[in-house]
């Protein structure tokens, strides 16, 4: 993965399978440059033999074949950056994921094209679950929840619609690029 | 956020053409967003999709995404299905392709051969 924002897209993906209705992402950078991304998701869970060994390239829960990368690179990524990687897990509650980076560290990813990864995940799953997103920087906070969305659209309309997406497009836009802009583009 | 006002008004006219349509002369496009399509670039490719069919104002497109098909080495893929034909897979797809495949394939109907998986396995 070439940044971070793509883990996020890809880690996502396991929230959605989990059957999570609410997918939290959040991403906060402190003024010492420490990143912390946590992705919370309220699906069915993981059970403690299968949270144990999650990390592991060779563990996966698809049937087609036995290996699944992504946690594992993300694990990787956040360690090589001076971060650290954690997952809690309860059956029937939920998994929160947290991975830190040191944004100083010259092997730290950068976070890449963040509203590109949250319009992505809500376009290709245009009805549910929804998502909150919650960014703060030194810059400032950003706050963009599709529950609101989905509030004033209604349940019938899906977010592919083409002028939805790009409302949602513009809409994050604004609220994100403020915050993460120069260096954290 | 936003003005939501601007999304109430999106919202009256999206319903207005929503009951006119029919799922059955829909096209689909289907994009492969596993970790190795997402890891080869999927994203922006998807992300061409919604631009293009926004700018040509299609309104009988569907943009989704499915699991890794176990051919990771073509990534980025998709598959354009057009109403009573064959579905054609394109791979190692770019967002430049991505305005040709829309105006040949999806608007005109002639698949851009030289860049399905049929002219790389020959």
């Amino acid at each position: 993965m070439r940044d971070l924002s793509l883990h996020l897209l890809d880690l996502a993906q396991n929230s959605i399978t989990a059957g999570a209705s609410l997918v939290t992402v959040k991403i906060a950078i402190d003024d010492a440059g420490m990143l912390t991304l946590t992705l919370e998701d309220n699906g069915k869970g993981m059970s403690h033999e299968l949270l144990s060994r999650v990390t592991s390239p060779f563990a996966t829960t698809r049937t087609t074949r036995k290996v699944g990368l992504g946690i594992p690179m993300m694990k990787e990524n956040a360690e090589k950056a001076g971060g650290t990687f954690s997952l809690s897990s309860e059956e029937g509650k939920g998994t929160t994921l947290i991975a830190t980076m040191d944004t100083k560290n010259i092997d730290c990813l950068p976070l890449g094209d963040l509203t590109g990864t949250l319009l992505s995940l809500m376009l290709t799953n245009p009805l549910s679950p929804d998502f909150l997103f919650e960014g703060s920087t030194p810059k400032g906070k950003a706050v963009f929840d599709t529950r609101e969305v989905r509030g004033v659209l209604g349940s019938d309309i899906p977010f592919n619609e083409p002028s939805v997406a790009s409302w949602l497009k513009e809409a994050l836009e604004e609220e994100i690029n403020p915050i993460f802009g120069g260096v954290w583009i | 956020m936003k003005s939501l006002a601007d999304l109430e008004a999106i919202r009256k006219r999206t319903l207005e053409n929503i009951n006119m349509r029919k799922d059955e002369d829909a096209a689909r496009v289907v994009i492969g967003m596993a970790t190795c399509g997402i890891a080869a670039g999927a994203r922006p490719v998807m992300l061409a999709f919604m631009d293009e069919i926004k700018k040509r104002n299609l309104q009988h497109v569907t943009v989704s995404q499915t699991g890794c098909v176990g051919m990771c080495r073509y990534e980025p893929m998709l598959d354009v299905i057009l109403p009573g034909q064959e579905k054609v897979t394109y791979i190692h797809v770019k967002p430049e392709m991505v305005p040709r495949i829309v105006a040949e394939h999806i608007v005109n109907g002639h698949p851009v051969t030289e860049y399905t998986i049929g002219a790389a396995e020959d």
